[in-house]
């Protein structure tokens, strides 16, 4: 199953043309790029592992991309993704998160029923990824 | 989809092109602005020139890939290595060849690091830095240190030249040092050399170029020689390129701020005078004539 998280995930995966473009268009915002990778798939994981630091005084996209193909080099077989921070004030939080790399086969969510007191039902999902120790979750 | 198809067209104006990109003026302005370095001149025209064909080239749809242009200027001091390479980044910029013209200067300080595993993230930090622009590596010799052999500098070197290689579209790499050093650098790395595919040389200025530099510099600065003042710095400058430590145009501006400094003080002497802007602008011959350089013959250096 194909997960969904952040923007353009119901496209096609980006290509590294696109991904240029879209990070060009965050550095020209002023905004922290950052890159971030993780093989925990699960939609409520927000605090992914970081790839470096964050980059934000660099004119050009094809710095980030040198570090999102190094990151690939290291971690092509998880999740990554592309994040861009904006600091100035009013806003300071995220403004752009996407998704670039993903593992090859991506075995999806197991929904689990807990049949609580009075019929009540509380939902659990778990990803079947999960289920092997961290770093050998995929391939 | 539009975008994809490549807009062909048989027939282009030179002069149009030439004029669209703006890069006559550039080039008019550094003959204007940047006196002597015949040589520099040329080259840079010609890589003008050839990025300007390399231009319509690729609206004819005839593309035959970017050309290589990592360069490496060498000269004494002071003959305007740096002043060049913001120059050309600028060029570079308006001919497209370079996405933002940005010109990241370096030295070795900034690409070495102090222990293992220090060296590769900050080189690479530089690196990132200087995408789509120019890198400008200064006294780049200092980076490979041949009497130590665990000097971080080689690592410095090889990350350098994987990226020179690799990403050729992306940033463009100037070497700049003092010409013999530069050989040793380049024959010890001869990876460096073949990378580079335009090494430019710069010449020492001559005394008529070294006085125009200086009444240039003034010029900038809204200050001006009185006759007697100019005569009395050509022969000033006569003496001092015989003096040991002379850096050609920076030892000129080093002169020039000292004669600013005498004439302040020789104004100030006087508080009873009305002055006039003329006053002001102008430096006297006896300014020019209180440097040490006239009196001692030779025996101070760089002091004054």
């Amino acid at each position: 199953m194909r997960i969904t998280q952040g923007c353009f995930s119901f496209l096609p995966d980006l290509t590294d043309e696109q991904i240029t473009r879209q990070v060009q268009y965050c550095l020209g915002k002023g905004w922290a790029v950052n890159i971030e990778f993780t093989d925990d798939p699960h939609p409520r994981n927000n605090f992914w592992e970081m790839w470096g630091l964050p980059m934000f005084d660099l004119p050009d996209a094809a710095g980030v991309l040198m570090e999102l193909n190094e990151c690939r080099k290291v971690y092509g077989d998880r999740y990554i993704r592309m994040s861009a921070y904006d600091s100035s004030h009013g806003w300071e939080s995220l403004r752009l998160s996407f998704i670039v790399n993903r593992p090859k086969d991506e075995p999806g969510f197991r929904l689990e029923r807990h049949e609580a007191a009075g019929r009540n039902i509380r939902y659990t999902t778990t990803s079947y990824a999960a289920d092997r120790p961290e770093g050998r979750r995929y391939g | 989809m539009d975008m994809d198809v490549p807009t062909t067209t048989d027939r282009v104006s030179l002069r149009e092109e030439l004029e669209a990109v703006g890069i006559e003026e550039i080039l008019t302005q550094l003959d204007r602005e940047l006196i002597g370095l015949k040589p520099v001149k040329t080259r840079i025209r010609e890589i003008a020139s050839l990025l300007l064909i390399e231009r319509i080239r690729k609206r004819m749809g005839l593309t035959s890939g970017a050309p290589t242009l990592h360069m490496s200027f060498t000269g004494n001091p002071g003959t305007g290595k740096t002043t060049v390479a913001l120059r050309i980044a600028d060029i570079l910029h308006r001919l497209g060849y370079v996405r933002r013209g940005q010109v990241v200067s370096v030295t070795r300080d900034e690409l070495v690091g102090q222990y293992i595993g220090h060296t590769a993230p900050k080189t690479k930090e530089i690196l990132k830095k200087a995408m789509g622009g120019v890198l400008f590596i200064d006294e780049a010799y200092y980076l490979y240190r041949p009497d130590n052999e665990r000097d971080y500098g080689q690592e410095a070197i090889e990350i350098l030249l994987q990226v020179m290689e690799s990403q050729r579209d992306d940033l463009v790499v100037i070497l700049a040092g003092y010409g013999d050093r530069m050989d040793k650098f380049f024959a010890s790395n001869p990876g460096f050399r073949s990378r580079i595919a335009h090494h430019i040389d710069f010449p020492d200025y001559s005394d008529d170029e070294l006085i125009d530099i200086a009444e240039l510099m003034l010029r900038e600065m809204n200050y001006k020689f009185t006759p007697e003042a100019r005569a009395e710095f050509v022969r000033y400058i006569a003496l001092r390129k015989n003096q040991p430590l002379f850096s050609n145009a920076r030892s000129i501006r080093n002169a020039l701020d000292r004669l600013r400094l005498r004439q302040a003080n020789r104004l100030i002497a006087d508080l009873d005078h009305v002055l006039t802007v003329d006053d002001i602008k102008s430096i006297e011959a006896s300014d020019v004539r209180a440097s040490r350089v006239f009196g001692k013959g030779g025996k101070s250096a760089e002091a004054d």
